[in-house]
């Protein structure tokens, strides 16, 4: 166990307060970036994660393009003064490196690389403040900064985490949460498609709690992905006005 | 930066032969689609580790060595003992392998495995202190693939479990007063204390259909796949999604029934093997 572990579920609140199936608040914007051809901001609750995108363009070096298929390639790292407690070296961590693979995995089903073969996309996403659920903050920012740039998908991706803490399955961990709390599992999903992009599991579920687990990250992800759709028309309708 | 991987070249004719024969319900080798290959494990491969397994699954060599070693525990786990797991691709393992630091994907199959072992508490490493806050023992978990024909992870991780529960603690004395920890490795003082068996299954989606263990063929035509780590006692103790495809719900419900099956047997296979 966990040294100094507070306790997560008071009377059914959690420690920010919220009930077991609330998001955090969340703030989405597009087009934060002049020179990045897509690119978008999220924040929920105190996580704040920039994402931007460039391409489809020239492959360099040039022996990595692919004749058949644009190819995606992806960073997530976060600032070294983002995360809570000691500052993070600059160096990039083997959990960051882990979860450029995992963003990029989780945004490659979504994207019609095919029409821009021997050409590259770029992803970048930066952690500006962290505070739990930066690789799902991340995703559904970089499918936004994806959709600003222009380029075809067969849906916007949105994720959230859910997890188990004191014995109750919640949406949307926060660090403490996270941190203290008995299982943590990020998924990502095409709700119009119903296609999951993305799901890992840190910590112990019984196969019953996996089944609501799922469920409510399921239905967490529709409530993010309205609010993507919502932000993807502020800046495109406002613009035709 | 993490990079679509190039895909391999297969030529249509192979590629539509192997989707029938899957599609018929068998892997290339005639195997039931949720059947895995015989496993083999030799033990004791490096014998100046404190414990090392090899395990041969079809073609697939996996070689798991632990070294168990004094240091502190973490700030924020100081009555615990301290696990870290690596893992590398060796070159001779494949052609598509290349020497350096390990990769994202072998980082990406250590983490998993770490966080499989770690979460269910599978080690109790709460037994391993020595010394609460100032000193524990280090298990050095280090997983190296040898020769890669599909399915790394399952076979990694029955290595790994096994390199584990076969792991013989040096006999030790600790000067209480002094902080001294004398080690004699020539005499043993016990096996490392274990509290659970885990197994990953992975389950492939090739095609339309999901299989467990495919070859290395096989595995190049599966959009994606997804380990699921799971524990003696029934539950779900870890998870991963890989690869450039996705999976609808009812997939993965499946393929969490599927490891739920696979995953107890082949944890009686790996309690076999233990002494």
């Amino acid at each position: 166990m966990k040294a100094n572990k507070p306790q997560l579920i008071i009377e059914g609140k959690r420690v920010d307060g919220r009930t077991p199936s609330d998001l955090r608040p969340i703030k989405m914007e597009v087009g934060v970036l002049r020179n990045a051809d897509g690119s978008a901001i999220v924040e929920i609750g105190n996580t704040k994660v920039l994402a931007a995108v460039y391409g489809p363009r020239e492959v360099v070096p040039r022996h990595e393009e692919q004749v058949d298929r644009a190819i995606i390639r992806c960073r997530y790292r976060m600032l070294s003064f983002s995360t809570m407690g000691e500052r993070k070296s600059p160096a990039p961590s083997r959990r960051e490196i882990e979860l450029s693979k995992v963003i990029r995995e989780a945004l490659e089903p979504a994207i019609v690389s095919s029409q821009f073969p021997r050409t590259a996309i770029d992803i970048f996403v930066e952690v500006l403040n962290a505070e739990g659920g930066t690789r799902t903050a991340g995703i559904t920012a970089a499918s936004l900064a994806l959709a600003d740039a222009g380029i075809p998908m067969l849906d916007l991706v949105a994720a959230v985490a859910v997890g188990k803490v004191d014995g109750v399955i919640v949406l949307d961990l926060n660090e403490v949460e996270d941190m203290y709390g008995e299982a943590d599992m990020p998924v990502a999903a095409m709700p119009s498609i119903g296609k999951i992009t993305m799901i890992q599991l840190n910590g112990v579920l019984t196969p019953e709690e996996f089944k609501k687990a799922l469920k409510l990250a399921l239905d967490g992800i529709n409530r993010i992905y309205n609010l993507q759709k919502e932000a993807l028309k502020k800046k495109y309708v406002e613009i035709e006005e | 930066m993490s990079s679509t991987p190039e895909t391999p070249i297969i030529p249509k004719i192979k590629m539509n032969a192997i989707l029938n024969v899957l599609a018929k319900g068998n892997h290339i080798d005639k195997r039931p689609l949720l059947s895995y290959r015989q496993i083999d494990v030799v033990k004791n491969v490096s014998p100046n580790a404190d414990s090392s397994v090899l395990v041969k699954l079809g073609y697939t060599q996996v070689l798991a060595g632990v070294k168990l070693e004094v240091g502190q525990p973490f700030p924020d786990n100081p009555e615990e003992g301290v696990l870290i797991v690596n893992a590398e691709y060796i070159p001779a393992a494949s052609p598509t392998f290349e020497p350096g630091p390990p990769d994202e994907n072998a980082i990406e199959l250590a983490r998993v495995i770490d966080r499989s072992i770690r979460e269910p508490r599978a080690v109790a490493l709460d037994k391993l202190a020595l010394i609460p806050g100032r000193k524990v023992w280090v298990v050095w978990l280090d997983i190296y693939v040898l020769d890669h024909d599909g399915n790394l992870i399952d076979a990694a991780m029955i290595a790994s479990i096994l390199a584990l529960a076969n792991t013989k603690i040096p006999y030790y004395e600790v000067d209480q007063a002094s902080g001294n920890v004398k080690i004699d490795r020539s005499k043993t003082a016990g096996l490392l204390p274990m509290n659970k068996l885990v197994a990953t299954v992975t389950i492939y989606k090739i095609g339309d259909v999901l299989v467990v263990d495919p070859t290395a063929e096989e595995e190049a035509l599966a959009s994606a796949s997804l380990a699921i780590a799971v524990s003696e006692d029934g539950n779900i103790v870890g998870m991963q999604k890989r690869g450039l495809g996705a999976f609808t719900e009812k997939e993965l419900e499946q393929a969490i029934e599927i490891s739920l099956n696979k995953g107890k047997e082949l944890i009686e296979t790996i309690r076999k093997f233990i002494t």
